[in-house]
């Protein structure tokens, strides 16, 4: 910017570009501008079965207006307060095994051998989606709920011993070292250092995850695992459009709900 | 000029935030607005611009009823008021020549503002204008690397490039150092000056008021309860404005650094004072 | 902090007496609500499967190895499927997520109707679990890739949409302000106040909704909607399972990948 004198200022200016080498750019640009041709390319998409398809969709999007509560209606509510009651225990069961796992896989409380063992544990849990879980769990323990508990359960231990290791990672360390100053044991240690630091986040996540379970537990059901998903796979096989909408949107209201109600719960904990 | 008649603001609390105010500024005037916090000073700055609507009263700019405007008439109207803020907003992740060409944003169209491509005019001026507040260095930097006083500079640039006939002020100082507050306020009252324009400057630090503006407004609860030259602020005025207290300490310290600007400024309120 | 006066002398106490037993009553409520939940769920379940299930996993195990690795062959183009799922749906869903997040963000909504309206958007799509997405396009567009596509798009628009009007609510009013003062249109005021403030936090967004994708489009095979599901759906009705333990091993590896790809472009945006 030398040059710049007081009379001849200069008339352009060009925003510098966000990736400072030219050639890493232009890379960057054109990788992707393949990638993109090839996965569109190699997509299928067959037209035909599509532009075939879009009457239903209309019928679909109209069945909502007004969903069919009736005509199914003992069996979406047998189906959705299976998904509830499986949603309660597999969120507490979960929670409750989380709480050990946590704990062995902060790397500030657990000697090394336990932390990569818990990690190890809670990588294999989160790696695999609930439905794979649950396909698993119905060979090993038979259709019906169990399975969509047990699925549902090691889901809630990848994803809530997880985040309470991280937060116990982030502690106040100089919390913890007060308490231990004081010649506390190791249960009155984590009782008086630790708990108190995550307890608010942790209620928190949990009701989050209450929530998520709920949702999961729709999906559970589409392989066997018990809920109200059997009764949404059976409506959308039969192209029963109107009680599936109705599922649908019962789904939403009670997702809505949990999350009204735990975003209050979370402000109130806090 | 600037022609003040009437303007009262409530908010939608309840809160009067200004009671029928009344304030004429000349051309070329560098009028400082003090008063405690919760007096109106923001508001009423924000009212002359219309970032806050004035609830009734009108703002007159140059023969332009601005308070009477339409949307696209106001966004016009904006152009010829620079204004420049407490907490410099800048926008933090665009780069200092972007933060001053967005003043001529009002100028040109969504596109050309999308693309940054702006007139070339455009761009010599907010070069020249960088050279002028001395970061001429950093225009591919971006606003969040620069200091508080550099980026108030920018604000400044920024405020200027709108090719003003008023410059709206909000408290400019209240982020920065002492040393840095005079530099800046001695910045903004120079290039007044050299451009012959107005301006009104909250400011709630008395001893700079006193050194750099012309001319002192006290508001007080929504309400001027002084208008003069700065050495018209005695214990009993700055009582009124802002409570009880001991002054003289304030007003002896004005004596002791009174900057030259002072006494040359003061020969000319006769002039501008109304 | 109560402190109670007993005939020893003054006694401090974590609660009153009153604070004491609603926490215990609640904690006894909690605990029935569990208990019966247990019971309706234990009252579907075949117990003679459950007691089995170790025999039978063991069963599983001994005939999951060692893994087909010839299978690999026919698995690359699932795997490729797989990613363009969740690569295409989630630039569908950042594509319709931004306008959305503007339109539902309260300093930024044109009126109360339209942020309404925005927020169902928002809210249905989140409380439909991808499958089901994916089952009801399959229903009305038919099966593949692009019906996978769609389903990924859709749910991850409420997901996207939300995280990034909450930050919009979030922003510095007074860089917008300034913007305002130079008298800019709306449109400018967007593209100078607003988006350079969110354009960090909605590239996290994206990669991190990216990254939950690849898990999703493992999945979304078992109804139709194409990539690597539709292979393990097929291997375990054939009781392939040495080709199952191989597709398991592949989801895997491409989930951790495809964490550690995120994370490293995080990274680098922040």
């Amino acid at each position: 910017m030398s040059e710049i004198s007081a009379n001849s200022y200069p008339r352009s200016w060009k925003k510098p570009p966000l990736i400072a080498n030219r050639l890493l750019r232009w890379c960057l640009w054109f990788g992707a501008a393949i990638y993109l041709a090839l996965a569109l390319g190699t997509m299928e998409i067959n037209w035909g079965r599509v532009a075939e398809g879009l009457p239903r969709g209309q019928k679909f999007i109209g069945a909502f207006f007004p969903p069919d509560f009736v005509s199914r209606w003992d069996s979406i509510v047998d189906g959705i307060l299976e998904s509830i009651w499986m949603t309660v225990i597999a969120t507490v069961a979960g929670i409750a095994l989380s709480i050990p796992v946590g704990l062995g896989a902060a790397n500030n409380l657990a000697p090394t051998p336990v932390y990569l063992f818990c990690r190890a544990v809670i990588a294999l849990s989160r790696t695999f989606p609930e439905v794979i879980l649950a396909i698993f769990a119905v060979k090993l323990f038979g259709f019906g709920p169990f399975a969509g508990f047990l699925a549902l359960s090691i889901a809630t231990v990848g994803f809530y011993a997880k985040l309470l290791a991280e937060d116990i990672e982030d502690m106040d360390a100089r919390q913890a070292e007060a308490i231990k100053a004081t010649g506390a044991g190791w249960f009155q240690w984590i009782n008086y250092a630790i708990q108190p630091q995550v307890m608010p986040r942790m209620i928190g996540l949990a009701v989050y995850r209450l929530d998520i379970n709920f949702r999961e537990s729709a999906v559970v059901g589409i392989v066997g695992g018990g809920g109200i998903g059997a009764t949404l796979l059976t409506a959308f096989d039969r192209y029963e459009f109107d009680s599936a909408a109705a599922i649908l949107v019962i789904i939403i209201v009670i997702v809505m709900v949990l999350e009204y109600s735990s975003g209050y719960l979370r402000k109130w904990v806090q | 000029m600037l022609r003040l008649e009437g303007l009262h603001k409530r908010y939608r609390t309840g809160d009067e935030a200004l009671k029928g105010v009344d304030l004429d500024v000349p051309d070329g005037q560098v009028m400082a607005l003090i008063g405690p916090s919760g007096a109106g000073k923001s508001t009423l700055i924000r009212c002359i611009n219309r970032l806050v609507e004035p609830t009734s009263g009108r703002t007159v700019l140059n023969d332009t009823d601005l308070t009477a405007l339409s949307q696209s008439g106001l966004r016009a109207a904006r152009r010829r008021m620079g204004m420049i803020f407490q907490e410099y907003a800048l926008v933090e992740r665009l780069t200092v020549m972007e933060n001053v060409l967005s003043g001529r944003l009002g100028y040109v169209g969504f596109w050309q503002s999308w693309f940054r491509r702006f007139p070339g005019d455009d761009v010599q001026e907010a070069f020249r204008l960088l050279d002028r507040v001395g970061l001429v260095e950093m225009v591919d930097k971006r606003a969040d690397e620069l200091s508080g006083g550099q980026r108030q500079r920018v604000g400044i640039a920024r405020a200027l490039i709108q090719n003003p006939e008023l410059l709206l002020v909000d408290e400019p100082t209240a982020s920065l150092d002492p040393k840095t507050s005079r530099q800046i306020m001695r910045l903004i009252c120079e290039l007044c000056k050299e451009r012959g324009l107005a301006a009104i400057i909250n400011i709630h630090d008395v001893l700079l008021a006193q050194m750099f503006a012309e001319r002192i407004v006290g508001l007080r609860l929504g309400e001027i309860v002084y208008d003069g030259p700065p050495d018209g602020l005695t214990p009993e005025v700055l009582t009124e404005i802002y409570g009880e207290e001991d002054w003289e300490a304030t007003i002896e310290r004005v004596d002791e650094e009174g900057s030259p600007n002072t006494e040359a400024l003061a020969s000319d309120i006769g002039a501008a004072g109304s | 902090m109560p402190v109670l006066d007993t005939n020893e002398g003054p006694v401090w106490r974590r609660r009153t007496t009153a604070a004491q037993w609603a926490i215990w009553g609640g904690w006894f409520v909690g605990v029935a609500i569990v208990v019966y939940c247990w019971k309706l769920v234990s009252d579907k379940t075949v117990w003679f499967f459950v007691t089995d299930a170790g025999r039978q996993a063991a069963d599983m195990a001994s005939r999951m190895v060692p893994p087909k690795w010839s299978y690999m062959e026919t698995l690359w183009r699932p795997v490729w499927d797989t990613i363009n799922i969740a690569t295409l749906g989630t630039l569908l869903a950042i594509a319709m997520a931004f306008p959305i997040a503007f339109l539902a963000a309260r300093n930024t909504t044109p009126n109360a109707g339209v942020r309404a309206i925005a927020l169902l958007v928002i809210v249905s799509s989140r409380s439909i679990n991808s499958l089901i997405w994916a089952l009801m396009l399959v229903a009305i567009i038919g099966p593949g890739v692009f019906a996978g596509v769609l389903a990924i798009g859709f749910r991850s628009i409420g997901f996207c949409a939300k995280l990034l009007y909450e930050a919009i609510e979030e922003i510095d009013a007074g860089q917008v302000e300034a913007i305002e003062a130079t008298g800019a249109s709306g449109g400018q005021k967007l593209v100078y106040g607003v988006i350079p403030q969110i354009l960090p936090t909605f590239a996290g967004i994206s990669v991190f909704r990216w990254d939950i994708n690849i898990r999703e489009s493992t999945v979304l095979g078992l109804v139709g909607a194409g990539g690597i599901g539709l292979q393990l759906d097929a291997s375990i009705s054939t009781l392939a399972w040495t080709q199952v333990s191989l597709i398991l091993i592949v989801i895997l590896a491409t989930v951790i990948v495809s964490e550690w790809v995120s994370a490293r472009v995080r990274h680098a945006i922040i």
